[in-house]
């Protein structure tokens, strides 16, 4: 292969942008519910097998690994859940304008915080009253 | 619609694509991903107003057949999604055969294994332990 044909720009060289750190944060997140799903399959499962093993699976939840990991699962999620709607609107064909994905890439970074917030502070509240 | 009906005439009498099944894979991820929107919405509420639940009443919980079906949506919906995600990122990053092909077959394979416990698991509280 001929090394002088055009290339396109090596990652290392490659200004960031809200859109290209959106995409790459789109699988890392996918990778980190998927290792999410094993917590949880062994959450259902311990909740099957009787009163002991759910109760060293809730604390392993209560722990503050838990919660860390708890936290990282939420934040993965909203953020996944909404970046995956601004691919629906994509694959139908909307919002493909340079202003528009970055406006759009602004708004799920601003829904998937705001999303994890309130699902703690709901959470947090629940569990203190 | 069917996902035929994406391909092109040409294409769907010659049978060729991606793999013979791009459109497949590409319109399954898109199925579960719509259907994943409210489930993964509900399953966080859920999750946030039972925190800190026994085992009473999680299994409750899990024993009211809304919850049981509504559990059992979000497993299939949530390892197929897995599956075909997983399989995305390593047929992009992987590209020695031999380690693309075996990890395809056990990221394939876990898929189907941790997805059918967590269906056993969801049952058998469900129809009482």
């Amino acid at each position: 292969m001929s090394a002088s044909r055009p290339l396109s720009p090596h990652l290392q060289i490659y200004r960031p942008q809200i859109t290209s750190i959106l995409s790459i944060g789109h699988r890392l997140t996918g990778l980190a519910l998927s290792a999410g799903t094993l917590l949880l399959v062994w959450w259902l499962v311990a909740l099957a097998r009787g009163p002991e093993a759910f109760a060293a699976a809730q604390g392993l939840v209560g722990s503050w690994l838990g919660r860390l990991l708890l936290l990282g699962w939420t934040f993965s999620l909203f953020y996944h859940l909404a970046n995956g709607i601004r691919h629906l609107c994509w694959d139908a064909g909307y919002g493909f304008e340079i202003k528009t994905t970055t406006a759009s890439g602004w708004v799920v970074v601003a829904a998937s915080i705001g999303l994890t917030a309130i699902a703690w502070i709901a959470g947090l509240a629940a569990m203190a009253g | 619609m069917s996902a035929d009906r994406l391909r092109s005439p040409l294409g769907r009498a010659l049978g060729l694509g991606s793999a013979k099944e791009g459109v497949e894979h590409w319109w399954l991820q898109r199925v579960t991903a719509v259907a994943l929107v409210p489930l993964a919405l509900w399953f966080v509420t859920t999750l946030v107003a039972h925190l800190g639940a026994d085992r009473t009443a999680a299994t409750d919980w899990l024993g009211s057949p809304l919850t049981a079906v509504a559990m059992i949506l979000l497993v299939v919906a949530t390892f197929v999604h897995m599956a075909l995600g997983l399989q995305v990122v390593i047929e992009d990053y992987v590209h020695h055969e031999a380690t693309k092909l075996v990890s395809l077959l056990l990221v394939r394979l876990a898929c189907w294994a941790l997805g059918a416990a967590a269906l056993f698991a969801v049952l058998r509280v469900a129809l009482g332990s």
